[in-house]
This record gives structure tokens, sequence and C-alpha cells, in this order.
């Protein structure tokens, strides 16, 4: 089991936030509502991990 | 006076004058059941097996008309078949294991329960719950031309209730006028509108949910057959309801449910021609049925805080109440029964303290929360209640149709289970090293074949003693009670489906079973001194 990592660890990040911005191109809010869920979802899953999802859900708080 | 409120599929208790009528000062009773739903014949007949005299009292002559209830569980099989009504429902029953789930215009999915093998019964039975009455009130004909103590009185309605601290005094109401009766218990089985809790001024709350479902039963006709498969609509493009369920039951019916949302004319979308409308637009023009039943309904999720008050009992939906979805009523109610069963007959019987009868309060209240739970998890998903929440489920659904991992996401009902007492009052440690986790203590028995019949058959009714490759000196008697020995070896478990349930990476097993098929202790090996303390504890001797 890992911890949440909360310090950077995305390689390229103006990269990355570029492709995030650019998949929501063109999308009406309700799109990119409905594809922002849908990338939680496939995110989640992908960390699968229930502490750390709940330790990111915390951190998302602010 | 005592006219219907409900018309009836059959009659099967009709009102006949019983000699409490006549006695000049109120006969007592060890045992009176208010109601005689699935709940209140199931408790008679738990009751009535063990020789203590149970007199159920309904203020109908019989069993309600239209289905209700139609997916029954393993487990509420598995106790009817204890009570030796099994085999009627296997043979009546249709078992379906294929479930389709669409989402707008096309299918996103199926699954395919894969049931596991080596069980007497399907994970589900879907049958009219009129046919799962019908069969237990048969079986109750039988006991009793047997001599079993069990009495169903038809058009004797429960008016009055006078709570005493050792007994309760009952007002029945009859076609030919009043009559008293004492009881030393009383069971609350009488429906979600449990006139009892009214009277007894006890809170039921909850949360309601603001949605109406119509559900139509009908009958195919013509040779266009449909697959025995539950299909799952979520925002059916025919427009027919925001969510639609088609599910078979036996004699060529099918059930219909359309959610309809909150404000809705009751009285218009009840009318034929409307229910027909919607069913045409989903099952297509060429199809052709006829209608058998419908009606509309809301539902909520509550549980009283107590299931016990001194003498009275409460069990089934006066208890509890569930969505539908995830067959949750009467499979939890026959739950209930199984529970309460044995330990009121033990203290009845005089071998139990009282105080056992808190335990039946305390594990119901963890089953009816793990229901209420589960079922209002499926409600929020089939009806999202925020903006964002649909946004999810409608995430889910899409997803669902590419990616697996989206589909255990998908949460059109999670079908009835029985729940693991963990942490009960009543378990025992577990000393059992490497043992399976799904039969821990506190965990129903899961059934497994031995030799040419099945492990279920050989356990319930009272404790049981079941040793697995181990040794055991003979039965067990502790203050009272015995525990009837089980032995088995492994050699009689040709696909090694009890050894992977009961034993796990343990070479033997001493288990000790309740009455109702739950887990109290185990361990590796033979030891009485651990197994007397655990019976002691399992009948409420020891805390
Ligand atoms: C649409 C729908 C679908 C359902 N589907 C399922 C399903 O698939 N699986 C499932 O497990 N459950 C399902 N249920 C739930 C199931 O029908 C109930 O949980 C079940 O009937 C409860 O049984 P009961 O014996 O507790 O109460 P009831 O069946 O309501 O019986 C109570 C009895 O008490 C009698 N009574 C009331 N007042 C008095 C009085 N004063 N004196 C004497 N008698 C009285 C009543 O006449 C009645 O006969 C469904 C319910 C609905 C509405």
């Amino acid at each position: 089991m890992s911890d949440l990592n909360l310090n950077q660890n995305i390689d390229k990040p103006d990269d990355f936030y570029a492709d995030l911005l650019s998949a929501h191109e063109g999308l009406s809010k309700a799109e990119s509502d409905a594809f922002n869920a849908r990338l939680i979802l496939v995110l989640a899953n992908h960390i699968g991990d229930r502490e750390v999802i709940k330790d990111a859900l915390e951190a998302a708080k602010i | 006076m005592l006219d219907d409120r409900y018309k009836l599929a059959f009659e099967a208790y009709p009102y006949e004058r019983n000699s409490d009528q006549d006695a000049d000062t109120p006969v007592r009773h060890p045992v009176v059941i208010m109601g005689g739903g699935p709940v209140g014949v199931a408790t008679a007949l738990d009751l009535g097996r063990q020789g203590i005299r149970a007199i159920v009292l309904d203020d109908h002559e019989g069993v309600g008309m239209g289905s209700r209830a139609i997916c029954f569980a393993k487990r509420s099989l598995e106790i009817a078949d204890r009570y030796g009504c099994g085999d009627p429902m296997l043979d009546k029953g249709v078992v379906w294991n294929v479930g389709k789930v669409f989402y707008e215009d096309r299918k996103v999915f199926e699954f395919n329960l894969l049931p596991e093998d080596g069980h007497k019964f399907p994970a589900f039975l879907n049958m009219q719950q009129p046919y799962f009455e019908q069969f237990m009130i048969e079986r109750a004909r039988e006991l009793q031309a047997e001599g079993m103590p069990i009495e169903l009185r038809g058009k004797n309605r429960v008016d009055g209730v006078v709570v005493k601290d050792d007994h309760v005094v009952l007002t029945v109401m009859t076609p030919e006028g009043p009559y008293t009766i004492e009881v030393d218990w009383l069971i609350g089985a009488d429906g979600a509108n449990s006139p009892l809790r009214g009277m007894m001024g006890l809170e039921f709350e909850g949360r309601v949910f603001e949605d109406n479902f119509l559900i139509a039963d009908i009958k195919m006709k013509g040779d266009k057959s449909f697959p025995t498969e539950r299909w799952f609509w979520f925002e059916p493009p025919f427009k027919s309801g925001s969510s639609t369920l088609l599910h078979k039951q036996p004699d060529d019916v099918w059930r219909i449910d359309f959610q309809l949302g909150w404000e809705i004319d009751r009285k218009e979308e009840l009318k034929e021609e409307n229910i027909r409308v919607r069913l045409d637009a989903m099952l297509g023009p060429e199809i052709e049925y006829e209608m058998v039943w419908s009606s509309i309904y809301t539902f909520q999720c509550k549980r009283m805080d107590r299931f016990r008050e001194g003498r009275v009992i409460f069990a089934g939906d006066a208890a509890h109440q569930v969505s539908p979805f995830g067959a949750r009523g009467a499979n939890s109610g026959m739950q209930d029964v199984d529970n309460l069963g044995w330990k009121l007959g033990l203290v009845v019987q005089g071998k139990s303290p009282e105080s056992l009868l808190d335990s039946y309060d305390s594990e119901r209240v963890f089953g009816a929360e793990e229901n209420i739970m589960n079922s209002t998890r499926s409600t929020d998903f089939i009806t999202p209640k925020s903006e964002i929440s649909k946004i999810f489920r409608n995430a889910v659904l899409n997803l669902s149709e590419k990616h697996a991992f989206a589909r255990p996401l998908v949460n059109s009902g999670r079908l009835s289970v029985p729940c693991v007492y963990d942490g009960g009052v009543l378990n025992s440690s577990d000393d059992l090293h490497g043992g399976p986790d799904r039969t821990r203590p506190g965990a129903p028995c899961p059934d497994a074949p031995v030799g040419s019949g099945f492990l279920m058959a050989k356990l319930g009714d009272d404790f049981v003693v079941l040793a697995i490759n181990a040794d055991v000196p003979g039965m067990l008697e502790e203050a009272g009670i015995t525990a009837r020995v089980v032995s088995i070896s492994t050699e009689d478990d040709s696909n090694g489906a009890l050894a992977d349930r009961y034993l796990g990476d343990a070479k033997s097993a001493v288990y000790l079973i309740r009455p109702d098929q739950h887990v109290a202790t185990r361990m590796g090996a033979y030891d009485g001194m651990k197994l007397r303390s655990a019976l002691r504890r399992a009948t409420g001797q020891e805390v």
C-alpha cells in the first residue's frame, strides 16, 4: 500500500496541463462535466487502492 | 366492520369460530402472531415444528391479490426447505442467470450471475408472491394434519393491545363480534402499515423516496417468446419512464416496472388504456398480451428503532421497509423469522433467558441496516438525486459499454444475500486457522453437496456440531441444550466444494452451528470446553 503522492509526480507538467485542456476543447459545459466524470472514474479505477482514493477525496477538498 | 382492504388471490384460512370466543375468562396462549403474510405464516411454521403452539391472526381470509414480491433469494428458499416447502417452490419458480443492462437506445452490457455449483437452490427464483405464500400455507395445513400446534385464524383482526410486563392482552374482532385473549408473546408481522406499531405509539422514521413506480404484470399471448432474463433500462428511448425493468415469472407472466417520477396523476396512470400506451411503446405494437395485475407504488427506507418491546416482537415489513430494488423485503423478513424462531422457542421452553431475544433485536437491526444501505444505494443510482450524481451515473453507464471496470459500478439492485452477524453477541471466537472467510462466526452456512444429498438438509432445526475430518466424542450437552453431531469426511466431498467452503487451508474443522444455520464458532479439532462455552453463549446463558 502506498500513500497518496502530493508531490510533483508528472513529468513535463505543462504538457500534461495542455493535454487536459485540449481534451475539453469544443465541448459544451454538459459534455465537459460528463467527460470529467468519466475521467475521474477511469483514474480512480487505475489507482484502485481505496485508502489512497479516500485520501485523494480529502486532498481535493483543499 | 370487517371489510376486506384488498382483493384475495385465493382463500386460505376462512373464518371459523374458535373456542377462545366462548371462554368465560380470556384464554392465555404462548405465542400469537399478528398478520398472516409470508412472515407471519413462516413464524408459525417455525414455532409449530418445535411443538410450540402458534396462532396466526389475520384480518383477511387468504392471500392478497397481486404479485408484489417476485424474486426469492437462495436463503429464503433454504429456510422454506427446512420448513418442508422448498421443493414445490423449486418446481414452480423460474431460474434466471442472465441480466442485460440498457442505456438510452442501446444495450451497454450483459452479465451472467454464474451461479456457484453445489447448492440445492439457485441464487434466485422468480415466482409470484401468492405462490410463495400458498406453498407455506399448504405446508402449515400438512403439519396441522400431523398434529403440530399451528392455527391460522382468518377474519380475526387485532383491534386492541394492552402490553403488560409479562403478557399482552389482545382484543380481536371477528364477523361474530370481538373476543379477548392473553398471550405470553406477541409477534407483530402485520406489514408495512403495521396497525400494531400505531397502537403502541412507536416511531417509524426513515427516508421517503419521491418517486412513483408503475408495475404491470402481463401475460404474453401468441408465439413471440421473450428470454428468461432480467432487463433493466436506464432512460429508455421509448419514454415510458426514466427506468424500466422487465422480469420473468412463472405462467408466461412478465413483470414490468416503470419509473414515473413524483408529480403524477395516479388514477390516470392506472387506467388500462394508459398502461397499454407505455407497454406498447416498450414492447412494440406486434406483441399481444393480457394484463394480469397493475399497481402504482412508492417506497421508503426505514426501520423501527428496536424490534423488541418487552413481550412484543416485530418482524418483516412491520419492522423495516426497503425499496424493492434488490428484493430485500420478503427475503429479509424470512431471515427475521429464521433468527427469531429458535430463540423464541428456547425462551418459551424455559431453556434460555428472555434476554436471548435481545440478540434478535441486535442481529436483525444489523441486517435491516445493511439492507437499507444497499437498497438506498441502488435507489440513488437508479434515480439520481442531484445533477452531479446523475452526471456520474451516466458516466458509469457510458463507460460500462466499453470498459469492464465500470460494470460492477452499475447498480440496478444488489440482490439480497443473507447478512453475516459480524461482531454479534452470540458469536464465539474464530479458531480455525486458514479457515475460509465466508464461514467465519456469524456467517450463514453455504450449502455444499455431501454424498448424494446436500449439507443444508443435515443442519438446521437444532444446534449442530459439524465435524469435518475430525473425531467428536458424541453429542454435546450443556445447560439443558443438546447439539447434534454431523460428521463428514472429505471423502464424501466429490467436487471439493465442502473443503473449499468449510476448510480452506485447514485439514480438519469443527463448527458449532446455530439452528438458523449461522456459524457460532469454529476450530481445527474438537475442544469440548470451547464448544460448551460457545453453546452457552449462543443460547444467551453467558454474556
Ligand atoms: C412492488 C413490490 C415488489 C416487491 N418485490 C419483492 C421481491 O422481489 N422480493 C422480496 O423479497 N420482496 C419484495 N417485495 C416486498 C414484499 O412484498 C414484502 O416485504 C412482504 O410481503 C412482507 O411480508 P410481511 O408478512 O411482513 O407483510 P405483509 O405481506 O404485508 O402481511 C401482513 C399481513 O398482516 C395482516 N394484517 C394487517 N393488519 C392486521 C390486523 N390489525 N390484524 C390482523 N392482521 C392484520 C394483513 O392483512 C397481511 O395479511 C415487494 C414489494 C412490492 C410492493
